[in-house]
């Protein structure tokens, strides 16, 4: 035990640095890379706190302290997008955290290899089709004349039924099971990884005690994947204040913007949209307040997680 | 014992019934979409319009694919879109290698500080406005470079590298060719860049279809129809057109309208489809991937 301890120590000690130059040479670029990409734009983010003027620059406009903020949250807009955001991403790990985890199960007891493999295939093929042709998809097949929904009422009730996509009501339920139907079978691979890692003489123990096929998922499999679970959850809660502005957007319109204007296309409406008359301090201080959030949200439910269950991210 | 396991037995069967059952149902719910738009984009406008096509093409015809091949904006897209994954992806994996190599050397001085350095930007970023004023003031706004340098490397996917490299690459094989004489410059590309082979194929994978598929960056920092890959062109057709069409839905329109319905499935397929048929043959590896990315380093 002892030696062990020392032979460990042996091997992590550092070398001198002039040594390893080379290493530190392959590092500069990726440096400047991160600092010039990721840490400069930090520093802009001063203008947060600043009446940003594009003639004065960052650092010659006035400074507001945190005036864009206190406008942001007595603004309407702040409660609008807050709620819309939080909805559509609770909505989203609720309807999209199961499928993932039941394909696994029931395709980890097919026998047949054949049938697994072009299920498998399938299922996962929608990961690779680009948001924008997704909801070009979902446009098309539901559109209420020439799509297949429009098609379908039409053979049923002889009439056609009304745009789907002009009611503000049916935004939430497109955006979220065009997510499930795009995303389950991507999502079921890590789980289908962690139950083929399953020890078979486990199984064989249960079958002997006369365990039944669904017995066994029980207490066997899925103890087996629960660790997976959680650290799986554990990424999506820390991620709740975000949801991607993408898909978002594209599925965006006049009719339903009173549930699908979320924090991230409210900051690109505010400060984008307008061309160069942006407000720019506006949307950088709406944006910040939504980053802030998300960080120590990811601190805390990562916390949480390592007392109650020992995974954690870092 | 004997009773038991029968009823056992007819549970099974009930079990496996409903597995299959549900296996069978989601499969089809996936394909069918898929399959619906392939055979529209193939059939006649008239037929689509009618609504007569519900599963196999009516009316076989190439009439949608030769209007969508013949517009400009499709080969400018592709030839765009083909340039953005091809540089975009050897500039990722450059530097994603070039920063990987040295942070799996466990005994780098400040390997500690300088993970954090990197790993604290997945944490917090910046966001799209301060961004977007760093990409006017390098001058980058409409540019090609705006699609390849921002989006050089991406943390997470040289945490999995260098998890891969350490796991893969044995010290032994360090420490025999430091006595020969080996340089690390050499030995990352005499012993490192071989034994990656697996992981550089899954990140190639990775950054290649995140280049293919993107339309983000392009929306925001680019102009010029020149530049504008390909899912650019996709959402004027496919998104604002439907918006246009319905304000718009004057007669004369309407008779343009039947042949664009058809246009639209020919334009998901023509753009989706060199990634789905790739897919299968390189579907391993993807999942690979995703295993090696769950590993924790």
């Amino acid at each position: 035990m002892r030696n062990k301890k020392i032979s460990v120590g042996k091997t992590v000690k550092k070398r001198n640095p002039l040594k390893d130059w080379q290493l530190y040479l392959f590092l500069v670029i990726p440096v400047i890379y991160i600092i010039i990409f990721k840490y400069v734009p930090m520093g802009g983010l001063v203008i947060a706190f600043k009446d940003y003027k594009v003639r004065k620059g960052i650092w010659g406009s006035d400074w507001v302290g945190f005036e864009n903020f206190v406008r942001f949250l007595s603004s309407y807009e702040f409660g609008r997008a807050v709620k819309n955001t939080l909805s559509l991403s609770i909505y989203s790990i609720v309807a999209s955290f199961p499928f993932p985890i039941i394909f696994a199960l029931v395709i980890n007891s097919v026998r047949s290899e054949k049938f697994k493999k072009v299920t498998q295939t399938i299922v996962t093929m929608p990961h690779f089709i680009s948001t924008v042709v997704l909801v070009g998809i979902l446009f098309s097949v539901f559109h209420c004349r020439t799509g297949l929904y429009g098609n379908l009422l039409h053979t049923i009730t002889g009439e056609y039924p009304d745009d789907l996509f002009a009611s503000a009501s049916n935004f939430r339920h497109f955006y979220i099971w065009s997510g499930v139907w795009q995303g389950f079978g991507w999502g079921s691979i890590i789980y289908t990884a962690a139950l083929s890692g399953v020890d078979p003489t486990y199984h064989e123990a249960a079958q002997l005690d006369g365990a039944s096929r669904i017995q066994r998922i029980v207490y066997v499999d899925l103890p087996a994947i629960v660790p997976t679970i959680i650290t799986m959850l554990i990424l999506r809660m820390g991620n709740v204040m975000s949801i991607g502005f993408e898909k978002v957007y594209l599925m965006q319109n006049s009719l339903n913007l009173s549930v699908s204007q979320t924090i991230s296309t409210y900051v690109y409406k505010v400060g984008l949209s307008g061309g160069r008359s942006g407000d720019f301090s506006y949307a950088t201080a709406i944006g910040l307040f939504n980053n802030v959030i998300e960080f120590f949200l990811v601190i805390i439910v990562n916390k949480i997680s390592k007392t109650v269950s020992e995974t954690s991210l870092w | 014992m004997k009773k038991k396991s029968k009823i056992n037995y007819k549970q099974d069967r009930i079990y496996y019934i409903v597995c299959y059952t549900i296996i069978t149902l989601l499969t089809l719910i996936v394909l069918y979409p898929v399959i619906y738009v392939i055979s529209t984009s193939f059939s006649s406008a008239d037929r689509v319009v009618q609504g007569d096509v519900w599963l196999l093409p009516v009316d076989f015809n190439l009439q949608g694919y030769k209007i969508i091949l013949s517009y400009k904006n499709i080969w400018i897209g592709y030839r765009n879109t083909i340039f953005y994954t091809v540089v975009g992806t050897l500039i990722n994996l450059a530097v994603t290698l070039m920063c990987a190599y040295p942070m799996a050397r466990k005994t780098l001085r400040g390997r500690g500080p300088i993970m954090f350095f990197f790993s604290f930007t997945m944490l917090f970023s910046a966001g799209t406005i301060p961004y977007y004023i760093l990409m006017n003031s390098l001058g980058l706004l409409n540019t090609r470079w705006v699609l390849l340098l921002p989006g050089a490397m991406s943390v997470y996917n040289m945490i999995v590298c260098r998890t891969f490299i350490q796991t893969n690459v044995p010290d032994e094989m360090l420490e025999a060719s430091q006595i020969d004489g080996c340089n690390d410059i050499h030995f990352f590309f005499r012993m490192v860049l071989p034994l990656s082979k697996s992981i550089i194929a899954v990140l190639a994978l990775w950054y290649g279809v995140g280049h293919w598929n993107s339309y983000f960056d392009a929306f925001l920092y680019l102009r010029d129809n020149n530049l504008f890959p390909l899912q650019i062109f996709l959402r004027e057709l496919l998104i604002q057109s439907q918006q246009i069409s319905e304000v718009t839905e004057t007669l004369e329109e309407m008779q343009n309208m039947d042949i664009y319905v058809v246009l639209k499935y020919c334009i998901i397929v023509v753009s989706t489809a060199p990634l789905c048929c790739i897919y299968p043959f390189i579907q391993k590896y993807f999942q690979k991937g995703v295993l090696v990315g769950s590993v924790k380093g």
